[in-house]
């Protein structure tokens, strides 16, 4: 799945969705009842965020029984790694390359 | 997939001391693109479609699906990096070269274009959480080395 990082900030901005996506983090899977129980907030409106959560690819989910349990995806965070920066520090050291290049051919 | 917000690029600009005739070889023969940049596929011919290949990176294949936009020898060279499939973050950037004779050797110029910004306003709605974001972020980087 391909996730724009816009995606992921707007699904981390909210700062339910970003408690929900700690605590997954931090305590590995956890069934929805479990998530509600801590959150002061409805079943539905949780259901909800997990849902914006697994479509940003933030979370996964998996049926048992007849309870729905979430992960975490901590890797659907590295598009927010910044391509300019590994671009930069890439092109810096291709083009001392280049002109290595340069200096060894003949003409 | 989105086309919104500011698009960012990447500019070097090198004096070198060989002619543009010479640099031109070194950008468009597959042979002397391997010695400094990358195994390729590369043809100076507008609309090929070549690879790039590195060592893979966590969320990156290490492959770049490239294609020749602009061959003017030996002033402008054009292809674009990558067509979304490569990356986690489905990167499509433009990469050209301008070469001009000064001084006795070439002013090279490399441009990529297209970097996609995280937009502004999500940044900011952020807060407090992104402190928290790049911890986890350094853990993921700490988890796949």
């Amino acid at each position: 799945m391909h996730v724009q990082p816009d995606h992921l900030f707007a699904a981390l901005a909210d700062p339910t969705r970003r408690s929900i996506f700690e605590r997954l983090s931090r305590d590995g899977e956890q069934p929805v009842r479990a998530l509600t129980a801590g959150a002061g907030v409805s079943q539905p409106a949780i259901s909800k965020h997990l849902n914006v959560l697994k479509q940003a690819g933030l979370v996964r989910d998996r049926r048992a029984g007849r309870e729905t349990h979430y992960s975490a995806n901590p890797k659907a965070l590295q598009p927010l790694v910044d391509w300019l920066s590994f671009y930069a520090a890439f092109w810096s050291q291709r083009l001392d390359e280049l002109e290595d290049l340069l200096d060894r051919m003949d003409q | 997939m989105s086309d919104s917000g500011p698009r960012r690029s990447l500019v070097f600009e090198r004096q070198m001391k060989h002619p543009p005739e010479k640099v031109w070889r070194a950008l468009t023969e597959s042979y002397l693109i391997a010695e400094w940049l990358m195994e390729n596929d590369f043809v100076p011919k507008v609309g090929h479609r070549f690879t790039m290949r590195a060592v893979p990176l966590p969320g990156w294949s290490g492959i770049v699906n490239c294609e020749v936009l602009a061959v003017e020898p030996p002033h402008r060279l054009s292809y674009r990096w990558g067509d979304g499939t490569e990356s986690d973050s489905g990167l499509v950037t433009v990469v050209t070269w301008t070469l001009t004779a000064r001084d006795g050797g070439t002013l090279v110029r490399m441009e990529q274009s297209g970097f996609r910004a995280p937009d502004e306003l999500a940044f900011k709605r952020m807060g407090k959480g992104w402190p928290r974001v790049l911890e986890l972020l350094d853990n993921v980087a700490a988890r796949t080395n």
